[in-house]
């Protein structure tokens, strides 16, 4: 289908600088905003690098040198080994994907004739472009024959960004470079583009250069962070589970907030923390003996399972009869059922809600696999236990 | 006779209506003329336009172009041509030629001025993405800009050719044909019905040719909104049409 397999580029950047100059004096700042001071950092092919950073910290000058649309003043970026300041910048530009936040869709053009802009500048077949943009419609979930032949005024917000993505998708770049691609939406259209975004990606293995000054935005999509600050001055760049772990600088600690322990949380799932076993009995197991076995554990309920192991409900001790057998209708409070794909984030604000705050965690078929507890998910976020610190250089500029 | 009857008579006499003197004839130099002086005011005065609102540069030039031809009195500007035009025709250059001059000093600066403060006000995300995907300048500024900018760059066009219907008019005085003939002729031979069948005329044509344009100007707007069906999508991203 000529969608999936793609290639992706390695980007480098290499002492870069960029100056501008001081017609406009900046009074107390060291720096115009938008300069970037000795950048050196090297995304790998298939990653999303996230540049994140308060206003004026130079990340979109940093993107926008890739393309050429600024020239650096010193240093230099590879894309795959090759110097971009020796490309003709027109060609340079048709090979890379390029989104902005307004999206800047073309007013007069159809959304088909927009996600084609690129194939008719390479001069595509009508027919292949015709077909080139039906499938990106399709992938980034608007339905060609509904969308082709409408005009960007009549779409939603959150449909012309994800035009805006498809558009750049359309000659298959090996690199893509978003700026702000979803700061002008609704957090919740937002949020649902983001997933989409990270969907498309385990698809596509695109390398992807990503701006933005929202830094649970930078967490949630970076397989890279790179953290910079007022001047152009990288401060941290590594995985996001290292920066949230161990900021390198003050600024970083400050910049990713005091409540970066919660987001770590979004960053683990279940299947990243030792679970732990639990007292459980079966629908219709004799109740003295089960009543004898939780008595004997100090968790204070027990665990009431169907015969396929699937959980009903929990038995608070003193509620289990002395004798004969356990009935479901005895099982009354509920814990929330999590599977090793939930976050650490979603499973514990599901815990602190639920009457026996404990998470209760199933497979796929529904059986039990085992219990977590809110002491479980504080261990495993001691930096000692962090199972998302992977060892990352941290890839120092300047200061 | 009152004036109503007087003009009713002179339009409806079927004399008016052939030889070289008669209404068609008159209104065909008039439109001829007026077409020609607005294709050279377009050749002239749109390209410059459209490049000096792409890249900024020269606009406090087109203002001052602007300001100039908006103050310069129509038949003053016929009258100071004539010493010119003279020297390049000794025959033509004492009427059509000096009329046909002032109608392009005329109808440049509002063609001017619209292309450029069109193409200035494109949306600069729109020319941002385009050159982001690897669009040139060039391509840029007729893939985007002037589509997007095409009916203000009508509305320019449309002042342009109204003003120069107008000045066609005033020509007549130096000789230069066209429907003021009517109104020259009918003062000198104190005839009141045909200085106002012509005047009725004048205003016919100025009016149609507003409203031409203006049906463009439409076109353009629903396209350049993106909200027309196929056909009138399909004018917006085309060259301007020329005359009206």
């Amino acid at each position: 289908m000529g969608v999936g397999a793609s290639r992706a580029a390695v980007v480098e950047y290499q002492h870069v600088s960029k100056r501008y100059a001081a017609a406009r004096p900046q009074r107390g700042s060291p720096a115009a905003p938008g300069a970037v001071n000795d950048l050196s950092l090297t995304v790998p092919a298939g990653k999303i690098c996230v540049l994140v950073g308060p206003s004026g910290c130079g990340k979109t000058t940093s993107l926008k040198m890739v393309n050429r649309l600024i020239e650096p003043t010193g240093g230099r970026i590879l894309v795959d080994g090759v110097d971009v300041a020796g490309r003709d910048a027109t060609e340079l530009r048709r090979e890379i994907g390029y989104v902005i936040q307004q999206v800047g869709l073309f007013p007069h053009q159809t959304i088909g004739a927009n996600v084609a802009v690129v194939p008719r500048l390479l001069r595509w077949p009508a027919a292949r472009q015709r077909e080139r943009a039906e499938e990106l419609l399709a992938l980034v979930g608007l339905e060609p024959a509904i969308y082709r032949d409408r005009y960007p005024a009549q779409l939603s917000g959150g449909e012309r960004q994800r035009v805006g993505v498809a558009r750049a998708l359309a000659a298959d770049p090996p690199l893509m470079l978003m700026d702000e691609p979803f700061g002008a939406v609704d957090p919740i259209v937002r949020e649902r583009l983001q997933n989409e975004l990270l969907r498309l990606q385990a698809e596509l293995a695109k390398t992807i250069l990503f701006v933005t000054h929202d830094i649970d935005e930078a967490i949630k999509m970076g397989d890279l962070v790179a953290v910079m600050q007022a001047g152009g001055r990288l401060e941290q760049f590594g995985p996001p589970a290292q920066i949230l772990a161990a900021p390198a600088s003050a600024f970083v600690a400050e910049f990713v907030g005091a409540d970066r322990g919660l987001k770590r949380l979004s960053l683990s799932r279940v299947g990243d923390v030792a679970l732990q076993p639990v007292v459980t009995a079966r629908v219709g197991d004799p109740a003295g003996e089960a009543r004898a076995r939780t008595f004997a554990d100090p968790f204070p309920y027990l665990l009431l399972l169907d015969a396929a192991d699937r959980p009903i409900g929990w038995i608070s001790q003193r509620h289990v009869p002395a004798s004969g057998v356990l009935e479901a209708s005895l099982a009354t409070p509920m814990s929330p059922l999590l599977d090793r794909r939930t976050t650490l984030k979603d499973a514990l604000s599901m815990m602190l809600d639920a009457d026996v705050q404990t998470g209760i965690v199933i497979d796929r078929t529904g059986r039990l696999r085992g219990v977590l507890s809110v002491e479980a998910i504080a261990a495993a976020l001691r930096p000692d236990a962090d199972p998302g610190a992977i060892a990352a250089g941290t890839a120092g500029a300047g200061g | 006779m009152n004036l109503v009857a007087e003009t009713a008579a002179w339009l409806t006499n079927p004399a008016q209506w052939a030889g070289q003197a008669g209404i068609p004839n008159r209104l065909l130099e008039h439109v001829l003329i007026s077409s020609i002086s607005l294709a050279v005011a377009l050749l002239l005065a749109l390209p410059a336009g459209l490049a000096i609102g792409h890249t900024g540069r020269g606009a406090g030039l087109a203002a001052g172009v602007a300001n100039l031809g908006r103050s310069l009195p129509s038949l003053a500007v016929i009258a100071l041509a004539i010493p010119v035009t003279v020297r390049i025709d000794p025959v033509l250059g004492g009427t059509v030629l000096p009329t046909l001059v002032a109608m392009v000093v005329l109808a440049v600066p509002p063609i001017l001025v619209n292309a450029y403060t069109g193409v200035a006000e494109v949306d600069r995300d729109l020319v941002e993405a385009g050159r982001g995907m690897g669009m040139r300048e060039r391509e840029i500024l007729s893939g985007i800009e002037l589509p997007v900018a095409l009916p203000v760059v009508l509305g320019g066009v449309r002042s342009a050719a109204v003003q120069i219907v107008a000045t066609a008019t005033l020509g007549a005085i130096f000789g230069s044909g066209g429907l003021g003939r009517f109104l020259v002729d009918g003062i000198a031979q104190n005839d009141d019905g045909q200085v106002f069948g012509g005047v009725l005329l004048v205003a016919m044509l100025a009016i149609a040719t507003e409203a031409a344009v203006e049906i463009l100007q439409r076109l353009a707007r629903s396209g350049a909104a993106g909200r027309g069906s196929g056909s009138t999508a399909a004018i917006a991203p085309g060259p301007p049409v020329l005359g009206a």
